[in-house]
């Protein structure tokens, strides 16, 4: 197998925007190919992520439009969903293309535009990765989901609403030093703690928002990689499952699918937890972000909401978790969100991401989550 | 035209199934060849690979494993029931289930909670099941 790199990325403004997703992912794909100093005619074939552009946008089959839109229809394409997890798909896929000697330099990406929609239409758009038959006539939402996880974490660890509140205050924080970010404000604890209830326990600033974005990376051999401005090497990309409904997973207090692709991406890079320097997680809701720092290693079962409460997680922490302000801050254009968490370590590792750098980080981690935990994919990336 | 909520939509793997609600009876397949009980209801057993089962009728009964308050509607349809309790359920007979807990103030509900299954017409071709606390 060859090795891959990341040699370009581009993210669009995330929030709300007046423009389709294909020509959203056209400005993040053109900043991603004009960072990675190759021609768009170098590009072999593109992965595209969306996921409700079905119902939002009545537009299927958007993988010929995101060729069509920079000017190389002839590329092939393939659209992929995996719900949330979606363009870390498709990214993994890609890796795969180039490491097999397919392809030298593929684009990969993703974009979603839901923000056109009056939220109770996204929040049952989104509600179509559970169940159609035993979850959704329940009334399930997301929010619903990692409710129901949230208490079976609380009721085994004593997990707390203050520590999953510290999530979301610090992510905020980070937001605060992306310009990218959809909200780029602080909050406090006490206001996490009387926002309103969605789903009890999590309240209305536990949940990431609904998001218009689109990211992309540019994909390119070694040989082609040495050649670039500071290629970040792919060292692991894997992919998990799990039962597709909540009442087939035996503990919900842990995500089986975080812990099996975990073990994969580390298996492959040849490293463990203890070496990375800086991650990107699925923060879709704060306890997502807890469970996951236990999932892939980080904190044993059970104290992820400690390490929150600790600032474990934070900037200057012991191991920064989600610079970039996470789904929950940046925001969360579920498409696009696996390329911009990619794009965001790419950033990292080039040492290029200002105010919101973690100094001297060599090795990054990207963690994205489907639906019901049911898909999750987990790589690890390397300046060397 | 009012927002309708979602409904099953039965099928050839589970129109025994509800046609087992709608009668009142909460009936799980069992595989004849391993004899694992599965839910939900579908063509071949996913330990076994079987494609031969019966229909065992289940007591209903069970403890609450994990739930939570809906305080915004999955849809549109949904507005008018809010706040709703969406419940993870384990039946004695070692299955779980995910549904609604009905009869139950939003602060009373408990995990591990014994709860019993009832029944409620959701239109004139479908009926769900739900529970409620034991006792209530």
């Amino acid at each position: 197998m060859r090795r891959v790199a990341v040699v370009g990325v581009g993210v669009t403004k995330f929030g709300k925007h007046e423009r389709s997703s294909a020509e959203l992912f056209a400005e993040a794909a053109r900043d991603a190919i004009q960072d990675a100093g190759v021609s768009p005619r170098a590009i072999q074939a593109i992965y595209f992520g969306n996921v409700v552009g079905g119902e939002a946008e009545r537009q299927l089959h958007m993988g010929p439009q995101a060729a069509s839109v920079l000017g190389i229809p002839a590329v092939p394409t393939t659209r992929f969903e995996t719900a949330c997890a979606t363009s870390h798909a498709a990214f993994r896929h890609a890796v795969m293309e180039v490491a097999a000697g397919v392809s030298d330099v593929l684009l990969v990406g993703g974009a979603e535009r839901v923000l056109n929609l009056p939220t109770d239409s996204a929040t049952e758009y989104f509600a179509f990765a559970s169940d159609a038959a035993f979850e959704q006539p329940a009334g399930l939402t997301f929010a619903g989901v990692f409710a129901l996880m949230a208490r079976a974490h609380m009721a085994k660890y004593g997990t707390t609403e203050e520590q999953m509140a510290h999530v979301a205050v610090k992510n905020h924080r980070h937001g605060v030093l992306n310009p990218k970010a959809q909200f780029q404000k602080e909050i406090t604890l006490e206001q996490v703690l009387a926002s309103p209830k969605i789903a009890d326990p999590l309240k209305l600033y536990d949940c990431c928002p609904f998001t218009d974005g689109a990211a992309a990376v540019v994909l390119a051999s070694e040989e082609v990689a040495r050649k670039s401005r500071k290629p970040i090497w792919i060292l692991g990309s894997a992919a998990a499952s799990d039962s597709m409904c909540l009442h087939d997973k035996k503990d919900l207090s842990r995500i089986l699918a975080t812990e099996r692709a975990a073990q994969a991406a580390y298996r492959l890079a040849g490293r463990g937890p203890e070496d990375v320097d800086v991650v990107e997680l699925h923060d879709c809701f704060t306890i997502a972000e807890i469970m996951a720092t236990e999932g892939l290693g980080f904190f044993e079962p059970g104290t992820g909401g400690i390490a929150a409460e600790k600032g474990w997680t934070s900037l200057g922490g012991k191991l920064p978790v989600n610079p970039s302000g996470g789904l929950k801050a940046k925001g969360h254009p579920i498409g696009a969100t696996g390329a911009a968490q990619i794009a965001e370590i790419v950033t990292q590792l080039r040492g290029e991401a200002g105010p919101r750098q973690v100094d001297g980080a060599r090795v990054g981690l990207v963690h994205t989550l489907g639906g019901n935990a049911a898909t999750v994919l987990v790589s690890l990336l390397g300046s060397e | 035209m009012p927002p309708t909520k979602p409904l099953p939509q039965p099928d050839a793997e589970s129109r025994e199934f509800w046609e087992g609600v709608k009668a009142r009876r909460l009936q799980l397949q069992r595989c004849r060849a391993c004899r694992h009980l599965r839910f939900y209801p579908r063509a071949v057993c996913p330990h076994c690979l079987s494609g031969e089962h019966e229909w065992v009728t289940v007591s209903g009964r069970g403890t609450l494993y994990s739930f939570t308050v809906c305080h915004r509607g999955a849809s549109e349809a949904f507005a008018a029931d809010v706040p709703y309790i969406v419940a993870l359920v384990d039946l004695e007979e070692g299955v779980r289930l995910l549904s609604n807990l009905v009869g139950c103030q939003p602060d009373q509900a408990r995990v591990g909670m014994p709860v019993q299954v009832v029944f409620e017409d959701a239109s004139p071709e479908i009926t769900l099941y739900k529970f409620k606390p034991v006792g209530s």
